[in-house]
């Protein structure tokens, strides 16, 4: 039941944006993480939608009823000074559709931490923010690649975050919600996205001049065409070495990017503590 | 010598901008203008005497709300900038560079310098007054905090012509804000002058808060308090407990900066995310800084154009001490994509969807007041009254925000820039120009023309409403917030195009208020009565403007809506006719301003990092502060016969 007119909301919601022929990433998800989101996004415009309405309506209603110049105001009443059954009414509404909001809240809060599909082999890829651009390492296949990140369809994608300078956040509107980079730390996204497709990412967190141009693209590929192109770049690519490396931190913008392998004392370079796990449990992530 | 020009044209003035040049000529031409103006109407020893040493609340007051209009001027200009480079894809109207100082700037001057000055402006003129008192407590203090906020923002904007502005967002998260990452002097303005201002803020709540507690009238308990003295009183309980947490995080990266510590740097042992905790620690406290006073107001102008007492009294101060107490354990939503874990998350998400319950009970208190009222659509009015449905659209993305798996996908976009714009311009905007036109009066003895304020208020808040409410649906097709150009095949061009002209739309409203402030000083209704609205609290219980020593002699409270039931119960004459005492004021003092400027002085040289001048500035100050302490300074009293002549001129012996 639920379901179903929450199905008929979001394709009324979409309609909408349809009508004016726009991409909405967030409103149109393309995995289950971002469908996750999609779904408490809905759910608390449901509840947020009639809290409006109900103000609206009665706003509506006293600003007209009670104007000074009306007819007649045999209904004055300049003493009236509350009522406790009211007061009542209009804190404990607010509380249950507070219990409403908050418990799946919490629920996705936990859930989102997760593998989202916890029955498929999921993929580990390293992001590195740096000035203005982004670096993917893939640990399993020994590659990197810059400002453009391919990833397998269908199965999910453990993406562990840092900077290499200010702060960032790391976002793929499509794929699911962003989480920041930050330097001297790591955190943790999950993302997956359902089929292959080209979707936009964007650094979410202002860090400098050139922000705005700091864009990526995720490219899903059939997990066949993924391996293919992960042989092609192994085989075909020029390797980083560590002096492009450094090339590649100093600030300034770069092209799309693809490294056949990255110089071996980086392996273990962003192994530090992840805020909100304990220290030394942080760097078995890395490696699958 | 030519290293001295060679410092002159690349790092102290800066260079190579046509609007930065045009700025320089207006900054010189205006001052050339006021000097003239000044010398030709030899009104030099009045702005000194008057207003420059003055320790009076409604003059301090005053000051406040004009700095704080040329303040919102500024802001709002660094907004159409904003807007103008946006309103089309690819522009390159402004350059990167440009567009950071530009947005960082529109951040910090419209929190620091615009929103908290003009209600500090409207508090120190009402509240005192309200109470029923004759100053606050510590005027000499008062003057302080307002010379400080004043030279502080005066450094702040100084930045735009010499030596480069901020350009790390108002926020100034580390380590962007970090030399590293951002050398140059842009950076200092933003920590020293928010420095200096946030000293005077936290004297200010200081001030209010022993005012509040000592000074009110005989009779009026903490529970026969007006609301907007209560909403005085709470913030400033919430002023004195925040903002040591931004002076500690402030210094933290000055030091980082001057002396080259790592409190918040990236390496050599740094914590940047620990400048997040602390900025936020303050910051949320600050959003309801800057918007219980304007609930406040709202309560105030609502109740008397409703013409009656406020619906659930008790509800709505009980509702704001929540709000107080919640406000200090909601700070991590401000940062939730920062890889917390589920359980941190959780209880920050719940404690920030808990806010929604006391804003609510006070959102169904303000619609009860106007039940079975009689509503009168002045422009004062018409400004509380907009705000209960566009503050409601703005509290209701603030619950889906703080929904923490949906805000993953708000962060950071134009989603959120809608939201805080509407729980911002919508509470605390609309509150300070309802507060302006309700309190006009009382400041300066005339109305504000209501027909220009209707235009004002119609076009500014359809301009609000196109301006703001596409940054949602922007928001979600991916836009995020910074950024100073996009391109053109992501379908953002036309809402960015609509909300440009929503932004110039506001732009003209402010044109028409500001021209109907000129237009009512000369030719507006004067206010003979003192009570032109049929008011409730003792505001309006003296003369407009209000004396020197705003009470005659002090009013016995013995109920809520002191001036209402005094005129109920036809008392007004009886308190007028009491016998007269000569009234004990505290004297002018030169020493606010001096030390202020000296303070301003100090901020400068460590600005620029020469500490030389900026200990000179220190040890000028601390002279000041020696001189005070040796100071036996014991007021004046206004002799019976001049207040005779006063109330007389103002027509109530």
């Amino acid at each position: 039941m639920v379901k179903k007119a929450l199905k008929s909301l979001m394709l009324f919601g979409l309609s909408i944006f349809a009508l004016t022929g726009c991409d909405v990433p967030v409103l149109q998800p393309q995995g289950p993480v971002a469908e996750k989101q999609f779904h408490m996004i809905i759910w608390s415009s449901i509840l947020m939608l009639f809290v409006l309405l109900t103000v609206f309506t009665l706003f509506g209603f006293v600003v007209f009823k009670y104007r000074a110049n009306r007819a007649n105001d045999d209904d004055y009443e300049p003493d009236l000074e509350g009522n406790t059954k009211l007061e009542i009414l209009w804190t404990t509404i607010p509380i249950i559709i507070i219990l409403l909001l908050a418990i799946p809240t919490v629920i996705t809060i936990h859930d989102s931490m997760k593998n989202p599909s916890p029955d498929k082999k999921p993929i580990t890829i390293e992001v590195t923010s740096a000035e203005w651009k982004w670096l993917f390492r893939y640990p399993e296949q020994g590659i990197e690649t810059v400002n453009v990140v391919h990833i397998p369809a269908d199965r999910p994608v453990h993406f562990v975050l840092t900077s290499a300078g200010a702060m960032n956040s790391f976002w793929v509107p499509s794929l699911g919600g962003q989480m920041y980079t930050m330097p001297d730390m790591k955190t943790e996204l999950w993302l997956e996205a359902d089929k292959p497709g080209r979707y936009d990412g964007r650094a979410a967190n202002f860090n400098g001049e050139n922000f705005a141009h700091m864009t990526f693209t995720v490219v899903a590929q059939k997990q066949a065409d993924f391996d293919k192109w992960a042989d092609k770049v192994k085989a075909e690519a020029p390797a980083l070495t560590m002096k492009e490396y450094k090339k590649l931190l100093k600030p300034g913008l770069v092209g799309k990017k693809v490294y056949s392998s990255y110089p071996a004392e980086l392996e273990h370079a962003s192994d530090m503590d992840m805020p909100g796990m304990k220290g030394g449990e942080a760097s078995e992530h890395g490696k699958h | 010598m030519e290293n001295i020009k060679d410092f002159l044209l690349h790092d102290f003035f800066v260079t190579g901008e046509p609007m930065i040049y045009m700025a320089d000529v207006a900054i010189i031409l205006v001052s050339l203008a006021i000097v003239f103006v000044l010398t030709y109407f030899k009104k030099w020893k009045w702005l000194w005497k008057e207003w420059l040493t003055t320790v009076d609340h409604k003059k301090i007051g005053i000051m406040y709300i004009i700095a704080a209009l040329a303040m919102l001027f500024r802001g709002g200009a660094d907004g159409l900038l904003m807007r103008a480079q946006l309103a089309l894809p690819n522009l390159h109207f402004l350059n990167a560079q440009h567009y950071n100082e530009i947005f960082t700037t529109h951040g910090t001057i419209m929190i620091f310098f615009m929103a908290m000055p003009f209600l500090f402006g409207l508090i120190n003129v009402a509240m005192p007054l309200q109470i029923g008192a004759r100053d606050v407590a510590f005027p000499y203090l008062n003057a302080i905090s307002f010379w400080l906020f004043f030279f502080g923002a005066l450094l702040f904007n100084l930045s735009f012509v010499i030596g480069g502005s901020p350009d790390a967002g108002w926020t100034s998260y580390t380590p962007l804000a970090e030399k590293g990452l951002d050398p140059g002097v842009g950076e200092n303005y933003y920590l020293i002058g928010l420095q200096l201002s946030g000293i005077g803020t936290l004297a200010s709540g200081i001030n209010f808060i022993v005012t509040i507690l000592k000074m009110r009238a005989p009779g009026m308990t903490l529970m026969k308090m007006p609301m907007f003295t209560w909403a005085s009183l709470i913030t400033s309980v919430i002023i004195v407990f925040a903002f040591p947490v931004l002076t500690v995080a402030l210094a933290m990266l000055t030091i980082d900066r001057l002396f080259g510590a790592h409190f918040f740097t990236a390496d050599s042992g740094g914590m940047p995310m620990m400048w997040a905790n602390l900025f936020w620690i303050w910051g949320h406290p600050e959003v309801y800084i800057v918007i219980l006073p304007a609930f406040g107001i709202f309560s105030e102008v609502i109740s008397t154009f409703a013409g009656k007492k406020l619906f659930g009294y008790k509800a709505m101060v009980w509702s704001m001490i929540v709000i107080c107490v919640l406000s200090f354990f909601v700070w991590v939503h401000h940062f939730f994509a920062m890889g917390a874990g589920p359980a941190v998350n959780s209880f920050f998400g719940v404690s920030t969807m808990l806010i929604a319950i006391p804003t609510g009970v006070k959102i169904f208190n303000w619609l009860l007041t106007l039940y079975k009222a009689k509503i009168r659509f002045t422009t004062a009015n018409l400004w509380a009254l907009a705000f209960i449905p566009n503050f409601v659209i703005g509290g209701i993305t603030g619950v889906m925000l703080a929904v923490v798996p949906a805000d993953f996908q708000y962060h950071n976009s134009y989603f959120l820039i809608a939201h805080f714009h509407y729980v911002l311009i919508a509470g605390t905007v609309f509150a300070v120009f309802a507060g302006l036109h309700y309190w006009w009066p009382k400041m300066f003895g005339h109305m504000l023309n209501e027909r220009l304020g209707k235009w004002a208020f119609w076009i500014f808040v359809i301009g609000f409403n196109v301006c703001f409410l596409p940054m949602h649906f922007v928001g979600l097709m991916g836009m995020t917030r910074r950024l100073y150009t996009y391109p053109a095949d992501l379908g953002w061009t036309p809402w960015n195009f609509i909300e440009t002209i929503g932004a110039f739309a506001m732009g003209v409203a402010f044109i028409i208020m500001v021209y109907n402030i000129y237009w009512s000083a000369r030719y507006g209704e004067r206010d003979t009565t003192g009570d032109p609205w049929n008011g409730r609290t003792l505001e309006w219980a003296v003369s407009s403007p209000a004396p020197e020593y705003n009470f005659a002699t002090i009013p016995e409270v013995k109920s809520l809506d002191a001036f209402w039931e005094m005129k109920k119960n036809g008392e007004v004459e009886k308190w007028r006719k009491q016998p007269l005492e000569p009234i004990h004021m505290p004297d002018n003092s030169y020493r606010p301003f001096v030390i202020s400027v000296l303070f301003f002085i100090a901020g400068f040289g460590f600005v620029f990092e020469w500490l030389w001048l900026g200990v000179i500035g220190l040890i000028g100050v601390f002279l000041c502060l020696a001189l005070r302490s040796f100071e036996k300074d014991e007021g004046h009293h206004i002799p019976v016969e001049e207040i005779e002549r006063t109330e007389r001129a103002a027509g109530r012996l």
